[in-house]
């Protein structure tokens, strides 16, 4: 199909900015929110050397917890934690739009998609705070 | 169907990994990483915590957690690192970065929950 | 409210001018104007030379899509009032190749459009005698949101997607495509998934979602692009787990 370019040589064609992220607050948004995997990564690794100080024993464990302590550990850490929580509520709030479930001939509203992921989060979160923190 | 690609595998990963991180990571971090080492939680013991991964369900819990949760961050940040940056070019090289990180993550995590004692 | 308004708009002549540029011009500021009362005004008043595109000036032909202080919007749909003080930065959609002044080459998204065959494929057409395709209310319905697009373009110069990859489908195409595969009507889902399931088609998309903030007629292209994948991706599973069900 031949298109207008072939036409008019002369279009002006634009090019998208390296910061293109920067110019619009959804884009920043959509940014922020793709980064927040980096600190999910983060997480694992932080939680993969805690297993591997818990197998090497009590002392190599108190070590560990030490370095928890740690003024950037704990500041890196408060990031993270910002950026899991921004990761989990755009996640609930974007799931009912990749699922269009209909019931009695309609689509399903969001907030009832939506609303039960909330739940279990709270749920799932409650519990699991229990397990640790029972004794 | 042949001709098709790996990316739903991909994709299905990725979204099995966000619901996990959604659901799971927050309140671990919040706990593991701020609560208990700030002193305003009680955590558990050393021996308490090592019966508890002990457990073989705490390990495959451990293991889809971890594992997962790799690939939704590969999968994530090769797309950051090809839009964000416009590095389309490197994309071998994105690729084998992220998923080939996650796949060696998943054989780390592997590794450390079956030597556990 | 001061009585006029300053517009900076893009003007760009092809052979001419090497690059875009803005001019300005001032503009009476009516509370019952949109932004394309004010460019007919200055065409018709200022300057004659200025082009852009326009025709229901009711939100229903797609025409005058336009960048208003950086944000798509349907020009014809967009009241001036809203920006006051001003001044209002009226540029061409971005992501297209620009034509003349605020007119844009929607070649590119035509190609596209076709190649996600948005009409009703049968695998065997009824005979005539048999009559019409019948359809319920509720069939309707899981479609008719799709089915609202009037191939404005807005959700392409929102998409940065697009802007960086011009293989990408884009938003438009793929959710009229979807519109189709919901048809109760339609049997074409099958060829449409060969073409869309590709690299550039849904997995390219990585959901920023500006296309359906963007879009005049809430047609949420992003739900039906995420959609699509959840489709796609459970036929995979299909494929996988019984593969002696394929094609
Ligand atoms: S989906 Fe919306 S924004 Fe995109 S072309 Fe259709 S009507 Fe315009
Ligand atoms: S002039 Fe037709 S949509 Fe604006």
């Amino acid at each position: 199909m031949p298109g207008s370019a072939q036409v008019l040589p002369k279009m002006y064609r634009t090019r998208m900015s390296t910061y293109w992220w920067l110019g619009r607050w959804p884009y920043l948004k959509f940014i922020l929110r793709e980064l927040s995997s980096v600190f999910v990564a983060w997480f694992v690794i932080m939680t993969l050397l805690q297993i591997d100080a818990l197998r090497r024993g009590p002392a190599d464990y108190m070590e560990f917890q030490e370095w928890l302590r740690n003024p950037v550990v704990i500041a890196l850490n408060i990031i993270s934690f910002f950026f899991v929580i921004f990761h989990a509520v755009t996640w609930f709030n974007l799931a009912p739009k990749a699922m269009a479930i209909r019931a009695g001939g309609k689509r399903v509203p969001a907030v009832l998609i939506a609303g039960p992921n909330y739940i279990a989060w709270v749920a799932i979160s409650a519990a699991v705070a229990w397990l640790l923190l029972r004794g | 169907m042949s001709k098709r690609s790996n990316e739903p595998f991909l994709w299905l990963l990725f979204s099995a990994g966000g619901v996990v991180a959604a659901m799971l990571i927050p309140i671990q971090l919040f706990l593991f990483g701020l609560a208990f080492p700030l002193g305003w939680l009680d955590g558990p013991g050393y021996q308490s915590l090592l019966e508890l991964v002990r457990h073989p369900l705490t390990r495959l819990y451990l293991f889809a957690l971890c594992t997962l949760s790799l690939f939704h961050f590969a999968h994530r940040f090769r797309y950051t690192l090809y839009d964000g940056l416009q590095i389309k070019h490197l994309n071998e090289l994105i690729n084998t970065f992220c998923y080939g990180g996650a796949i060696l993550g998943t054989a780390v995590t592997a590794y450390l929950l079956w030597i556990i004692p | 409210m001061a009585d006029t308004i300053t517009l900076e708009v893009t003007r760009y002549h092809p052979g001419r001018d090497k690059e875009p540029g803005l001019q300005t011009y001032g503009v009476p500021l009516r509370k019952e104007w949109v932004i394309l009362d004010a460019l007919n005004y200055v065409k018709d008043r200022l300057d004659g030379s200025l082009t852009f595109r326009w025709s229901c000036r009711m939100g229903v032909c797609g025409s005058c899509g336009m960048m208003v202080n950086g944000e798509p919007k349907l020009t014809c749909a967009t009241f001036l009032s809203d920006y006051a003080p001003g001044p209002v930065r009226v540029e061409p959609m971005k992501n297209f190749p620009i034509l003349r002044d605020l007119v844009v080459d929607p070649s590119d998204f035509l190609v596209k459009l076709t190649k996600s065959k948005p009409w009703l494929i049968r695998k065997e057409e009824r005979p005539l005698a048999e009559g019409e395709y019948l359809q319920t209310p509720e069939q309707l319905d899981t479609y008719k949101q799709f089915s609202m697009c009037i191939n404005c373009m807005l959700c392409y110069a929102a998409c940065p997607v697009y802007g960086l990859d011009p293989l990408f489908s884009g938003p438009a195409a793929i959710a009229l495509a979807q519109r189709y595969n919901m048809d109760s009507r339609d049997q074409g889902a099958d060829e449409r998934m060969d073409i869309l399931s590709q690299h550039d088609g849904i997995w390219g998309c990585t959901f920023v979602g500006d296309c359906t903030e963007v879009c005049p007629k809430n047609v949420d292209p992003a739900g039906a692009i995420q959609q699509y994948k959840l489709t796609a991706t459970r036929e995979w599973v299909k494929s996988f787990l019984m593969p002696w069900q394929g094609k």
